[in-house]
Formats: structure tokens, sequence, C-alpha cells
């Protein structure tokens, strides 16, 4: 099966068990379980061949300007990693489906739980390093999703946020070593830059980028310092436990030390930082782990002593370390996901976690027992099960390093065995007592079936590793090390320095665990610092900080933000003038006719109007329409009637809209700004006036300095776009492809207003509405007969202008833009005319769909000529005669202007009907005729005279 | 002309910006639109002043630009779905708040959220 199809399988399977939940929690977990398994054989048929030796590659390009590119690759670390994910993933789901209880939303976990499983698998899986950091992102978001699994514990969501801030930081960091590390290499393929041990390690961005990779590498893995994060995450439902800590996410870390091992590896900065770092965490997790009552906590920071392990023996840099390291991560997985399984199952059944509280369970639970005491063995490092053999190896490295890492190793494996006993001892053994807080018994098949079989797996290897998984190990080793390893894994190596270590650790071990009770309340009494107070007061601070600065910044007053913004943009503009220099422009002008002096008169008085009355808002809109009107005519004289005719049309629909909304709204501003502010506020305006008056001077009073790229266009107007109206062409064809995003753009915004005057129909404006009492003198004919006739009559006429508009729109002045909005306003009349209510009855299609169809007629204008073996967009035309109609011109163009057209109407139409709604909640009343009476002018009238 | 033109560019901009500045909602809009003005015929003019030029083919001896003209087009009728999209918000704001006031009087007060 192709590599990217195994790890596109979980995340195509995650739409699934949110569907068959449906059918029930059987089928659901069936499904989950298929699609990993599915995953599983196809990762197996691949097997053959890298037990071979070869290394599987394949994929495609993505972005391969940046280098980013959807490649994967197998070899045998991949394939342990992937194997441990999927196999492991399978168990798990078994175990989760008789975990959960019926409560808790089956069908979300498993979706989240395959989004995770393909998260891993891409990582162990990519060749890319920039597609692994997208991998390595999203399980970071995944495994939030699944520790914060149960959001109703407090915990729980303080665990997952925990692990998302650690995990992303570290992220974060990896992403700039990545790049680092890829600029070095010359390459972002990892089997590129395994070549490139030699240059990487010797370039001076080596230590920048080790420490950024290891801080992305130790995060997810849980090394000192970054440790913390793990025991918090034991909140999860403990399928996840079992899941995140022992085969997956903390040992993504591992695999990325691992996967870069022969280009990172064997300096004295990797000896000393990833060896330091995983014997302090070795021991540290250790420690820690004696003293914990609570059965996952316990195993959490056996996890972290584990994962210091597997850590230090990668830092090593040996051959020999570096195998001990690919062997204790199978055995780790086996023998922790069926320990963190077991305590799930006491829990599940006792209904505690606490090891004071249990006891005795030996003879209540023979078979959990049997399973959990087999695994905790093996955690012990004791003969006979698999951790021992890879724990023995381990010390023979440490031992082979120096005295002190012997030692120090040593003094961790006796923590190590002292509570991997005291979890058979305290929880198993002694007398059967009366006082659980549930009486426990072993569970059904269903739960123990899963750390059962890894409880075999566990003994299996630990008796016969090298028949079992020596080959596989010498495999993955040589992945790791780029060299062929041949390792022979037995049980018994004579009497030898590790053998005496682990002799001393057994032993020593017991004789703690008998005192373990004693020390422990010294133990609970010792200062020390509590990194999730620590945590918590960073995350409080930077919290704190955020809101001080967005407050301070953000303070609400909108008239402060656009005054600011306004003295940016105009203190920029006069310091660029004044860093250049300006020469008087030498273009010649056009003379000033009457028609333009009365234009330029009629603007100036508009601007100066409409601030002297704006408070008058009626009035001020009549004046601002005085100014939309000049501009049209200033449109006509130099040359545009395209726009003239937009500008025109447009001012329409908008003085429209805006009488409308001032229905509702106050029609008076208030006086409520100091006469100091409004000075400032008026010089503010001035200056940045004159500047833009100037700017405009500048331009219009020089050629321009470069050729314009018009010139293009007016060649090719009619050859390429069939068109003599250049503005039309390149609207429609040129730049079809930018109208095509603005007409989109047009749609959405009239679909946001309907959905903001859908809430405002429900809030608190609605019961405001219904209350509405009109504070102006309302006309009794509010529909009159004048009105209606004129607008029924000019209702076809209005029309057929539109269509005529649109139809000559590619080779004269209109469009569809235009035609569209004509035919707007000649709907708008009849709702003006006529009423609200009365015209929608009669209007048979929703608007919704007008803008849909229209903008779907553009994109699938488009699309037929990409169809065609052009690009989008392209339009092609033909010349035909339809009697008696003129030639028509039957262009590509005409179908995306029509998609234009449309729009544009449905999008008016919307807004403006949107905000007649409001007006019907208002008690405007429904009119059954097109003309009658208003009633509520009836009321006012008896108010004011009850008065 | 040119010196017209520029004048009354920079004027439409002032008011735009006056308006723009007060204190609540309408004339906000209104100040919006003037600036909306203001920035279309700037456009349009950065094609130069040219008269009895339309761009169309065969009309005339020689055209006028028809870049600005195509970009200022769309402009004009995004900034009335623009235009729109405010007065609705305008609108809405005061009749849930009950007042059209633009400033917002405590900023940052949001509903506690657990943890």
């Amino acid at each position: 099966m192709s590599l990217a199809l195994i790890a596109a399988l979980p995340f195509l399977g995650a739409l699934l068990p949110g569907l068959m939940i449906r059918a029930g929690r059987n089928t659901c977990a069936s499904v989950t379980f298929s699609v990993t398994a599915l995953a599983l054989i196809g990762l197996l048929l691949n097997a053959p061949a890298v037990m071979r030796g070869e290394v599987i590659t394949q994929g495609w390009d993505w972005l391969p300007v940046i280098g980013l590119n959807v490649t994967f690759m197998l070899d045998g670390l991949g394939l342990l990693f992937a194997t441990m994910i999927l196999g492991i993933g399978l168990l798990i789901i078994v175990y989760a489906r008789f975990y959960l209880s019926k409560d808790d939303p089956m069908g979300n976990f498993f979706t989240y739980l395959l989004l995770f499983q393909g998260a891993m698998v891409g990582i162990v899986l990519s060749d890319n390093i920039l597609l692994l950091l997208v991998f390595w992102e999203l399980t970071s978001l995944s495994s939030f999703l699944l520790i914060g699994f149960w959001k109703h514990l407090p915990e729980g969501r303080q665990g997952a946020r925990m692990a998302l801030a650690v995990t992303g930081l570290g992220g974060l960091a990896m992403i700039g070593g990545m790049l680092i590390l890829g600029q070095i290499a010359g390459s972002y393929n990892i089997h590129e830059i395994l070549q490139q041990g030699d240059a990487i390690r010797s370039s001076e961005y080596y230590l920048p980028a080790l420490i950024l990779i290891l801080l992305g590498a130790f995060t997810k893995s849980a090394q000192f310092p970054f440790h913390f994060w793990l025991p918090h995450a034991m909140a999860a439902p403990t399928p996840v436990s079992a899941y995140l800590h022992s085969a997956t996410m903390v040992k993504a870390g591992l695999f990325l030390m691992a996967r870069l091992w022969p280009v990172l590896s064997g300096t004295p900065e990797w000896f000393w930082l990833v060896a330091g770092a995983g014997l302090i965490t070795m021991v540290l997790g250790a420690v820690i782990a004696l003293f914990k009552d609570d059965l996952k906590a316990l195993l959490a920071f056996s996890t972290v002593s584990h994962l210091g392990l597997i850590t230090l023996l990668l830092g090593l840099g040996t051959e020999y370390a570096a195998t001990a390291a690919v062997f204790h991560i199978i055995n780790h997985a086996t023998f922790k996901a069926a320990l963190f399984m077991t305590a799930g199952i006491v829990d599940h059944e006792a209904h505690t976690r606490n090891i004071r509280l249990l006891g005795g369970l030996r003879k209540l639970m023979p078979v959990t027992f049997t399973i959990g005491t087999i695994a905790a063995l093996s955690m012990a490092g004791i003969p006979f099960f698999n951790g021992f053999l890879s724990k023995e190896m381990m010390l023979e490295a440490a031992h082979d390093t120096g005295t002190w890492f012997a030692v120090i190793a040593t003094i961790g494996a006796i923590f190590s065995v002292a509570y991997s006993l005291r979890f058979i001892f305290h929880t198993f053994l002694g007398p059967v007592r009366n006082d659980y807080p549930h009486h426990p018994h072993d569970p059904g098949f269903g739960m123990w079936v899963s750390p059962a079989i890894l409880a075999v797996l566990v003994l299996v290897i630990g008796i016969f590793p090298a028949q079992t998984v020596g080959s596989f190990v010498d495999v993955v080793a040589s992945a790791v090390t780029g060299e062929t390893v041949h390792m022979h894994l037995a049980l018994w190596h004579g009497v030898t320095p590790a053998l005496i270590m682990s002799g001393i650790a057994v032993a020593v071990g017991i004789v703690l665990l008998a005192f373990q009770r004693g020390l422990a309340p010294f133990w609970d009494n010792a200062p020390r610092p509590e990194a999730k107070s620590i945590f918590d007061a960073i995350v409080e601070s930077a919290a704190r900080g955020a809101d001080e600065l967005t407050l301070a910044l953000h303070d609400g007053a909108i008239s402060r933000y656009l005054g600011i913004f306004t003295v940016v943009v105009v203190a920029y503009g006069a310091w660029a003038f004044w860093g250049g220099s300006f020469t008087p422009g030498t273009r010649a002008m056009l003379p000033v006719g009457p028609v333009e002096l009365i234009f330029f008169v009629l603007i100036m008085v508009a601007s100066i109007g409409v601030v002297a009355v704006h408070r008058m808002r009626f009035v001020s809109l009549i004046v601002i329409s005085i100014c939309g009107l000049v501009v049209s005519m200033t449109f006509v004289r130099f040359s545009a009637p395209d726009l003239a005719l937009t500008q025109l049309t447009v001012e329409v629909v908008t003085v429209i809209l805006l009488l409308l909304a001032l229905n509702y709204l106050p029609k008076e501003t208030p006086r409520e700004s100091s006469p100091a502010r409004r000075i400032r506020d008026g010089v503010i305006a001035l200056v940045a006036g004159g500047g833009v008056g100037a700017l405009a001077y500048a331009i219009l009073t020089r050629d321009m300095s470069l050729p314009t790229i018009a010139d293009y266009h007016v060649a090719n107007s009619y050859i390429g776009g069939g068109g003599n109206n250049v503005v039309n062409v390149i609207l429609v064809d040129f730049r079809g492809f930018d109208t095509m995003g603005e007409i989109t753009v047009l749609g959405i915004g009239a679909l946001v207003i309907y959905a903001l005057v859908e809430v405002i129909l429900v809030g608190p404006a609605s019961r405001r509405l219904m209350n509405w009492v009109p504070d102006m003198a309302q006309a009794r004919d509010r529909h009159p007969l004048m009105m209606v006739v004129a607008t029924r009559v000019a209702l076809p006429i209005s029309l057929v202008v539109g269509i005529y508009i649109f139809l000559r729109g590619h080779n004269e002045p209109g469009g569809g833009f235009i035609a569209g909005l004509v035919v707007a306003i000649a709907l708008l009349m009849q709702y003006m005319a006529s009423g609200f209510a009365w015209t929608q009855e009669r209007q048979k299609v929703a608007y919704h769909g007008v803008i849909a169809t229209g903008v779907l007629i553009a994109v699938v204008t488009g699309l037929v000529s990409m169809v065609l073996g052009w690009n989008f967009l392209t339009s092609s035309s033909v010349y035909v005669e339809i009697w008696p109609l003129d030639k028509i011109h039957l262009a590509s163009a005409a179908a995306f202007d029509l998609g234009v057209f449309l729009t544009v109407v449905g999008a008016v139409m919307l807004a403006l009907a949107s905000l007649s709604r409001i007006g019907v909640r208002a008690g405007e009343g429904v009119n059954l005729t097109p003309m009658d009476i208003d009633p509520r002018a009836n009321l006012v009238a008896k108010i004011e005279e009850a008065r | 002309m040119e010196a017209l033109v520029a004048i009354a560019i920079g004027s439409m901009t002032a008011a735009g910006i006056y308006l723009m500045l007060r204190l609540r909602t309408f004339p906000v809009v209104l100040g919006l639109s003037m600036l909306t003005y203001a920035v279309n015929v700037f456009i349009f003019t950065s094609g130069r002043l040219v008269a009895g030029a339309p761009a169309i083919l065969g009309a005339a001896e020689v055209m006028t630009d028809p870049l600005p003209q195509a970009l200022v087009l769309t402009a004009i009728v995004i900034s009335f779905g623009m235009t729109a999209l405010v007065v609705i918000l305008a609108l809405g704001s005061y009749l849930n708040a009950g007042t059209d006031a633009i400033d917002i009087e405590k900023p940052g007060e949001q509903p506690e959220t657990g943890n």
C-alpha cells in the first residue's frame, strides 16, 4: 500500500466514528478498529522490503519553491514506530470500547484518536522535515483534544492546556531548528539531510539548530526540565494515557532524536545536552514515582524516567547504546501500555487509583493481577521479562561511559525496582480489605484482552529475544545509526558488570521499598519547587500583561483609533515628502469652463455644508447626495461613462438605504464634543485633506513616469476579449478573476447583512422594535396612488433598459454591474411604492439564491474554459445575427457578466429587503392591497388627542 | 482644471475625515461615504484628466487610461456593500444598546471564563 495512503487512512477514517456512533457503540468501535487495521495491514505489506534493508520513498511535489514536498519514507525506524502506533492503537481501541462509559461521547473520542493516530503516523513516515513539522503540530493539537476529553473536569482542561502550551512552544522552537538544519544541508528531505552529517556537525549553526531541535524533542518527550506536563496529562481517560505515554506522543521526541542521530550525534554538545538531560530525567522521574500514591501518577513518573533512560542511551552516541535505545523503545511500549491499562482496570473496578486505599486485589482480580505483575516485573528489570534485557544493555553502556554514569544509572535502577515492586505489592498483595470504594472483581474479556496480549509479548520477547525481535532490532538500529548493526540479543551474557549492577539494584530496591512508608512523610514535607504553580504563575502573568497592553491600546474609543490612524498616515506622507526632492510638474493643464466651475463650487459647498449641517441628519443626507451627483458628472466630463452610470445608480441605492436606516435611528446628532476637540479634529481633517489634495495635484500635473500597462489592454481588447469597451473587457476578461472575487465579497456582504438582521430580530433590539413609536409625523397615505401606478408602468420599461445596458456593455458603456443596479432600482421602486409585504409576496425567488446563482455562473464560466484546455476564465466570442435584432455579440464573457449582474441584483435587494424586515417588526403593518392607509397614523393621532 | 479637481478631492477628504472622527454612528457613516468619493476620484484621476476620449475603441483619436476606471468601477459597487454593512451594524448596535455612540464606555469587561 502506498505510504501516503497509510498516513491518510486514519485522517479519512476520522470522519466515520462520528457518523457510526448512531449505529451503536460496537459499530463505532468496529469501524475505528477496521480503519486502523487496514492501515496496519498496508504497512506490513511493505515490511518484507524494509526487512531486506530497502528504504521505500514515495511522494510528489507540493510547494517545491520552498522545499515543502509531500514525500514519505519507510525504513526500519519508521516501520518500528508505525507498527507500534497502529498495533498498540488497535489494542487501545478495543480497550477504550469497554472502558468508556455510556455517558462519554464515544464518536468524538474515536475521531480524536484517529486524528492523533494519523498525525503520529505522518511524523514517522515523513521524508520531508517541513511535512514532518506539519504532522508534529497536528499531534500537539489532537493530543490536546484527547487529554481534555473529559471537558467537565477542571484537571482535564488544565492538563490539556499545559500539554499544548509546553509541546506547542517546543514545536515552535523546533520549526526554527529544522529550518536551520535544512539550510545547512541544502535540502529539506530527510534522506538527503542524513548524507550531510559532517557538513552539519562542522557548521557554525550546528549548535543553535541542535538546541532548537532538542527543545522540540525534549518538550514532547517530557525531558527535564520540561517533564512536568506529562503527569498532569494523566487527567485524560486511561486509554488516552496508555496510548499517548507508551507508544506514541512522548515517543515522538525520541523518534526525532533517533531519526537525526546520524547527523546530530557524536559531538560533545550532543553528549552533554542529551545524555545529561536523559540521566537527570531518569533518576528524578524514578525517585518521584516511588512516592506517588496515585497509580497513574506513579506510572506517569515512571514513564518520565524511562524516557530519560532512552534519551540517555541516544545521547551516549555509540552504536551499542543506540541499539539498546531501539530495543528499550519496543520493550517500554509493551509493558507500559499494559501497565496503564491495568491501572485503568483497577480504577474502573475499585473506583479508586489511590494505592493507600488498595491492596489485596490478588485474590479478587487474579487475571488483572497476573497481567499487572508480568508488566511491572518487566519494568523493574527482572530476568525473563523483556525490560530486563534492555536495562542490562543500558547499564552496560553507562558502565562503559564512566564510573559516575554507572553509579547514577544504578541509583536510577534502584528506584525503578522499588516503584515497580510497589505497584505490585501495595496494589495486589497483602490482605484483602473490606473498605474499597467499590467491591472489585476482574472485568470482562474485552477489557483485559489488550493488556494480556501485551503481557504475552513481554514474556515471549523476554525469554526468546533473538528469535522474536532480534533481526528487527538489527534493521531498526541500522536505520538509526546508518551502519550495519548486528546485535546478539540474549538472556545470559555471563557475569558482567551490568549483571552485578542489576543485582545491586534489585536488592537495594527491595530494601528501599520496605522503608517507603517510613520515608514518605519526609518526602511529602520536603520543600521543592512545584512545577504547576510556576507554570500557572507564568501563564497568569502573561495573560495579565496581554490584558493590560490590549486595554491600554484598545480602549474602545474608536474615534481615537481613527484619529491616530489618520495622523500616522499623514505623518508618514509628510516624512516621505520632505525626505525626497520635489519639483513642480510641467504637464499642461486643461482649461476651466463654466460647467466645470459650477461643479467645483457645488462640491465645495457640499463638502463644507455636510460638515456644517451634519447634526441634522436628513439635511446632511441631501447635501452629501449632491457630492455623489457631482462626482458622477465629473466622471462624464472626463471620459468615464461607465463610472458615471455606476456612480449614479449606486448613489440612488445608497440614499434609499440610508433613509431606511435613518427611520429607526435618532434624527439628530447631539453636540457632545468640546470646542477644543472639534478644533483638534478640524485641524487633523484639514491637514489630511490638504495633503491628499496636494498629492492629487502633484500627480495630475506630471505625466506618468513609466508607460502605462493599459496599452496592452487597449491593444488586445478586441482581438483577445472581443469587445470595444475596454473598461468592461478589463472587468470581465483581463481582470475577470479579480471581478469574481469582488462579486463574491459583495455577495458575502449581503449575506452578512441578512444574518445581522436575523440577530437583531431576536435580541433585546427586537423588544425595542416591537414597542416602537414613530418619532416623526407619518404620512397616512403611505402608498400614494400616483407612485404606485407610475412604478407599475416603469417596471417593464426599466427591465428593458437593464437588459439593453447589459447587452451593449461589451462594446459601449454598460455591462453587468450597471445593468444589475438599474434592475435593482426598478425592483426597489416597487417596494417603496407598494410596501414591503405586498411586494415580497410577489417575489418568488429568494435573493440568496440569486446571489449564489450569479457567483456560480461566474465560476462555471471560468471552469468551462479550463475544461477546454485554456486558463481559468479565458473568454471566446462569436457574433451572431438573430432576426429581428441587430447583430449580437455572444461572448463567454457575457456569461460571466450575467453572473456579475445576478450577484449585484441579489446583493442589493437582499441588503435592502433585510432592512425592510426591521420595519415590519417595528409594526409597519402588512398591506394587502397595493394602496392603503397606515393604521398607525390614526393611533398616533389618538394618542396626541388624549394628551 | 487640475488644480480645481485636486482642491475638490482635498476638501471631500477633509470633510470625510472630520465626520469620521465624530462620536455618533450616522456622521461616521456619512464621513466614510465622503471619503469613498474622494478616494474613488483620486484613483480615477491617477489616469490623468482626459476630456472627450472614453475608453471605447473607435470612439475617438486618443483614449483615456481604462485601467483606473475598471478599478474604480468595482470599488464603487464594493463601497456600496461596505456602506450597507456599516449601516446595519450601526442600526443593530443602536437598537440593542439604546445608544448610537461610537466609543465603548467601559472596555475590557468580558464575561468570566472558568478554568
